[in-house]
């Protein structure tokens, strides 16, 4: 087992490395000028040329990675082109938000999906089964921003109930985690539907009910347990949908996280946050993956690592 | 023995999903959107880039629904009904186009990786791995933000990032189908490489391409609407269902309909290539069969 978690580190250290290099590539390689940017349009040639210089952008590639990495190691993110502060130091004044945000969706999905995903397995084949697979389809086709624009429509603007966007209290993260959430419910009921399904007919549910035990017994001691554990280990897969979701959740309710900083950014391609928060969210990726294989042995003891 | 494996044909398979009312109605869908996009220049009222004389109203608001223009107009004065229409060719030729080159990019690599295995294998899944571990959207947004994006730019973007799940699929299916006796037994029989790639592994890859192709249209919608709300997709004044909603967003509180039409059209076909690509995953998907 630490063997087993230390191999898969380090080549978790390779990917992250990979994804460092071609995301510096793309952008140095893409037409677009950091330089012009800071300079303004009224900067004249000798400017430009200077802060390209002062910036180290200039060098060539392989230079500029190399310097990049160097940095890197020593957790240095670099600085930020226009506001002139440290990339980590924004990245970590904003981190708090984004993973409030996403506690909270993972909780809406969670709570979504698997009490859909239940109900639907108990009531097969009825026309309620039906009905709730057809919302889960609905729930994986409706893009993340349609969902928040209404969200913000009737609960915030219609009914009042909720703020039109923003950050602070409560109530400033239910529409928010419900938009990111409402998608992966969808996902979550579907596998928690087959899952209790597959359980329901194994061997020792049939016991458990020629033993005499109730219906709801059956279900929620012997059969729940067993069907909900590999559902809820996919949450670690999870992140990875989310870090795309943010970025378009965030702007659509003005919450000041890392995905609003990464779309700021990408507007005035301040390379070193873009670099930033793409390798922030690579991180979360690789660890939640990671988290979602070393779980899997724990909760099925067929599976071993390997 | 080749017989079990096979896919049941086609017309069995289309007979299959003619009983699945959920099926039926995803395709009744598509052939809704497909043929408003194929005749929009015939059924569009106006044109969709034309601003109305009377298409806002004294005050210059956009005119609501049902009144002379059936879906009301937008911020310009422009018919949404005929935009709508017109954003349908957007949206299904990126989805096409799209979805075609991120199927095809991810059937070669995985049909590669798979085949051939040995180091040439470990180099395009450890690729793979790497590009699982981009955030796609974020990666999606940043170079279609940085090149100045046309439909052809989003579609490539899109195909780019979209490739992944496919190889991962058709290379798990390739290994295994290697390992046949049937693939052994022709090998013995002196077929070429390219004779075993193209006429006994790829038609057994067939359904998996078929399903994943129809779930990737889904996928491929939702990513094109995303970056045309966000103002890196489909540039105005072409019409694409997620342009028309970034255009109008910051009026959505007093002319919801802008934004809330076309967003239920994005999820409609959305919905309706979700609906058929997990049908065809039952129907043409023999281990799966019975599981409904």
């Amino acid at each position: 087992m630490p063997a087993y978690v230390l191999r898969r580190l380090l080549v978790s250290a390779l990917i992250l490395l990979g994804v460092s290099l071609i995301t510096f590539f793309l952008l140095y390689v893409l037409p677009a000028d950091p330089v012009r940017q800071i300079a303004g349009r009224s900067a004249t040639t000798a400017t430009v040329e200077s802060i390209r210089r002062e910036l180290g952008l200039d060098q060539p590639f392989l230079i500029q990675y190399g310097h990049y990495l160097a940095g890197l190691l020593q957790g240095d993110l670099g600085r930020s082109y226009l506001q002139k502060t440290e990339v980590a130091t924004l990245i970590a004044s904003r981190l708090p938000a984004t993973l409030l945000l996403m506690v909270g969706a993972i909780f809406c999905e969670l709570a979504l999906g698997l009490s859909m995903g239940i109900a639907a397995a108990l009531l097969r084949g009825r026309v309620a089964d039906q009905a709730l697979m057809m919302a889960s389809f609905v729930t994986v086709s409706a893009p993340q921003f349609v969902v928040g624009l209404l969200m913000l429509y009737v609960f915030a603007v219609k009914l009042g109930w909720f703020p039109i966007g923003g950050y602070g209290t409560f109530l400033h993260l239910v529409l928010p985690a419900l938009t990111l959430g409402i998608l992966g419910s969808g996902w979550y009921s579907r596998m928690m539907r087959s899952s209790m399904i597959d359980v329901l007919r194994a061997d020792y549910i049939r016991t458990a009910r020629a033993k005499g035990l109730g219906r709801a017994r059956v279900v929620l001691r012997h059969a729940l347990p067993n069907a909900i554990l590999p559902v809820i280990a996919m949450i670690g897969i999870d992140i990875g949908i989310f870090m795309g979701g943010i970025v378009v959740v965030e702007s659509v309710f003005g919450w000041p996280g890392i995905g609003q900083l990464a779309w700021q950014a990408i507007q005035r391609v301040d390379i070193p946050i873009i670099m930033g928060v793409t390798l922030v969210s690579a991180i979360a990726i690789v660890l939640g993956n990671l988290l979602a294989d070393l779980v899997a042995p724990f909760i099925d003891p067929r599976i071993r690592l390997k | 023995m080749t017989a079990a494996l096979a896919s049941p044909r086609p017309a069995t398979a289309l007979r299959r999903l003619a009983r699945r009312p959920m099926a039926v109605l995803g395709i009744v869908l598509i052939i809704l959107v497909v043929a408003g996009a194929v005749l929009a220049p015939w059924l569009a009222p106006y044109k969709p880039e034309e601003q109305l004389f009377d298409g806002l109203t004294l005050q210059g608001a956009p005119m609501p629904p049902g009144g002379a223009y059936l879906l009301g107009t937008d911020l310009l004065g422009r018919d949404l009904f005929s935009r709508l229409l017109y954003g349908a060719r957007t949206s299904l030729v990126i989805g096409v186009v799209a979805n075609g080159a991120a199927l095809l990019i991810g059937t070669l690599i995985g049909i590669t990786a798979g085949f051939f295995r040995g180091w040439i294998g470990a180099v395009l899944m450890r690729f793979t791995d790497l590009m699982m571990a981009f955030p796609a959207l974020l990666l999606a947004i940043c170079l279609a933000a940085i090149f100045s994006p046309s439909l052809w730019i989003v579609a490539m973007v899109i195909a780019l990032v979209n490739w992944v799940q496919t190889a991962r699929v058709i290379y798990t299916e390739t290994t295994s189908l290697a390992t046949r006796d049937f693939i052994a037994a022709e090998r013995t029989l002196g077929a070429g490489t390219g004779r075993i790639l193209f006429r006994h592994i790829l038609p057994h890859l067939m359904p998996t391409i078929i399903v994943w192709g129809t779930l990737g249209i889904s996928t491929t919608v939702l990513l094109e609407a995303t970056l045309s709300f966000l103002g890196v997709g489909v540039q105005p004044p072409t019409p694409s269902w997620g342009n028309i909603i970034f255009e109008n967003q910051t009026y959505f509180q007093s002319a919801p309909w802008l934004v809330f039409i076309p967003g239920a059209a994005i999820i409609l076909l959305a919905l309706a290539f979700n609906l058929v690509g997990d049908a065809l995953r039952d129907v043409l998907d023999p281990t799966q069969r019975g599981r409904e």
